[in-house]
């Protein structure tokens, strides 16, 4: 008897990812989201430019490259070209979603485009080798930062959650983990939820999930999941931001 | 003969849109092409389509970029500075093969410039939009009955070929009103089966991408594009001759300059100065043999350009600098008038092409 199988949405392609990195989980819990809600031959996933650039290749989905920080316009133009018959997600990392997409990121949610945004929070730049991101906590040391993040030199973290929430047009917003198995399930159920929100219309669903990333960390990776709780969480709390149908807005837990 | 309509330039390059079957509009406001836009917002509604302003000209194209995948036809439409913006985007169209039409209804430059008419975007459009090697198809209107035409055109050119059309009009084109007919001939539908419209579990999943890290693979589709431009070069060439028969003289133009021109030559040949024009109506791909055959008779070519002198750098190459090529050019906005012109007409056939 089969009690374990990759999802039929997850392309039977090997991982590019370095071991130790939570992008294959999220990527599975994505593709076990489409799998349950029977949702794979209408969606259509736009992959950003970054460490999942090549998120393409991993989903059985049609996929759409997009250029970086562009994936929330070009998924309004896929969702638009046909509301009722597709599904539509982003997969971005923070460097996409959080700087130099941040104006596609904020006005797809202001206009509550009905589309599902999945956002890695490792507060890091990984493909191009660990410079600093717009989510790179205070003193964070990276490639750009070689003397740790000064804030009086290049400002603060943006907390991407909190930012939206403000806005009247966002559904959904959430913040989750997946440094252990406790928050790797409630993660599913964000994520799930995110796109069960767009099957029923209500509009925009972004969920936040805070990530490791061992290499650029410069970290084994059982101490970039403890880092996660050590020091991402403290900056970076997890919880429900807005769920307009449940009547949490602006819900900072 | 259909009824014919008094319409602007920019209302008349919506409505054909609207009329070759396009339903997804994108843009940003800006001067002097908002008229589209505006119009698009009245029309879309009413007839089961998408306007949407964007927060951008990069989202914008991006939107386009995403309605395209899909398989329908979308357009965008800006001004210079706008364009300039959109080039990412128009490099991603190129690299994806997507199908799609750009309106560049033209001011002065470089900056912010003004909002006045000119033709300085000529070198971005047909040389270098973006990064990477690419063309698009550049179409270039000479009344409003041909914005209304051309766009009609660039959107089956677009479908047939997989890549952009750029309308490329200047602030008069886009403002001026004239008599237009929109009995618009569309060709038949393409089968995109490469659009990404989901995979209904019934075939592998179709990709959108313009990433090749494979070099060799990337190369491939570089050669593979470069063959199609060259069916495009051999194809699609489209002009107008002025005068030409008994020719000695001939102006290069496009676009209102060749408005202009036609002016000039009328005075000229009062005063039995054998002048013509050739009116390039695609910029790219560039009708060169027209200007080659051209370079047997006649003495002196004339580039009239509202720019610095861009278009006078194919007429150059297409005619092998076997005679001279002189410019007549006002930038920033001004356009040349037609004694501006005559000038120089009487002064090539004084010096009958000595260089």
């Amino acid at each position: 008897m089969v009690v374990f199988d990759k999802p039929h949405a997850l392309a039977d392609i090997p991982f590019h990812y370095c071991p130790g990195c939570t992008h294959g989980i999220v990527h599975r819990l994505v593709a076990e989201c489409i799998d349950e809600l029977g949702i794979e031959g209408k969606t259509i996933g736009v992959a950003p430019v970054g460490c999942s650039v090549m998120a393409y290749n991993y989903f059985n989905c049609d996929m759409i490259e997009a250029a970086h920080g562009r994936a929330p316009a070009v998924a309004t133009g896929v969702k638009r070209a046909n509301p009722e018959g597709h599904i539509v997600f982003t997969y971005q990392g923070d460097g996409d979603l959080a700087s130099i997409g941040m104006a596609e990121t904020v006005h797809s949610a202001a206009r509550n485009e009905n589309i599902t945004v999945i956002f890695i929070n490792n507060a890091i730049y990984g493909m191009t080798g660990g410079q600093m991101a717009p989510t790179s906590l205070p003193g964070q040391v990276t490639q750009t930062s070689p003397y740790g993040r000064d804030t009086n030199h290049c400002g603060f973290p943006i907390r991407v959650c909190e930012l939206l929430s403000e806005l009247d047009g966002p559904e959904y917003l959430e913040r989750v983990a997946v440094n252990n198995v406790k928050n790797v399930k409630a993660a599913k159920k964000a994520i799930k939820k995110a796109f069960e929100n767009q099957v029923n219309n209500k509009g925009f669903s972004l969920v936040e999930v805070i990530s490791s990333c061992p290499t650029n960390w410069g970290m084994t990776p059982q101490k970039a999941l403890e880092w996660i709780d050590e020091k991402m969480i403290p900056y970076y709390p997890l919880g429900v931001y807005k769920d307009r149908s449940a009547g949490i807005v602006k819900g900072a837990n | 003969m259909s009824d014919k309509v008094l319409m602007k330039g920019n209302e008349a390059i919506a409505e054909a849109a609207i009329i070759a079957g396009c339903r997804h509009y994108f843009g940003y406001p800006i001067t002097p092409q908002t008229e589209i836009a505006a119009y698009m917002a009245k029309r879309m509604p009413k007839i089961g389509g998408c306007f949407l302003q964007a927060e951008s000209e990069v989202a914008a194209i991006n939107m386009v970029y995403g309605v395209a995948s899909c398989g329908l036809r979308v357009m965008t439409s800006s001004s210079s500075p706008g364009i300039s913006l959109k080039g990412e985007g128009l490099s991603y169209l190129a690299g994806a093969d997507l199908p799609s039409l750009v309106v560049n209804v033209q001011r002065g430059g470089p900056g912010l410039g003004g909002i006045q008419p000119s033709q300085s975007d000529y070198f971005q459009a047909t040389k270098g939009a973006a990064h990477g090697d690419f063309h698009m198809i550049v179409l270039a209107p000479a009344s409003v009955q041909e914005m209304a035409d051309l766009t009609v055109h660039g959107f089956d050119l677009a479908d047939k070929y997989r890549m952009t059309s750029m309308i490329l009009a200047d602030g008069t084109m886009g403002q001026m009103m004239e008599p237009v007919s929109l009995d618009l001939k569309v060709g038949e539908p393409i089968e995109k089966p490469w659009a990404t419209t989901g995979t209904k579990l019934e075939r592998f999943h179709n990709i959108t991408n313009s990433l090749y890290l494979d070099p060799e693979a990337l190369e491939k589709g570089n050669f593979d594009r470069y063959k199609r431009y060259e069916t495009i070069e051999e194809n699609e060439v489209m002009y107008e001759e002025y005068c030409m028969e008994d020719a000695e003289i001939c102006i290069a133009a496009f676009g209102i300059a060749s408005r202009v021109a036609k002016n000039a030559i009328d005075e000229a040949r009062k005063e039995g100065i054998k002048v013509g024009l050739i009116r390039p109506i695609t910029l790219w791909p560039f009708p060169k043999k027209p200007f080659k055959k051209a370079a047997e008779k006649v003495h002196t070519f004339i580039s009239v350009e509202l720019s610095m002198g861009q278009m006078i750098e194919d007429v150059r190459l297409a005619t092998e600098c076997r005679r001279p090529v002189t410019l007549v050019n006002r930038a920033g906005g001004m356009i040349p008038n037609p004694e501006q012109i005559l000038d120089a007409i009487k002064n090539a056939n004084k010096n009958g092409g000595a260089k």
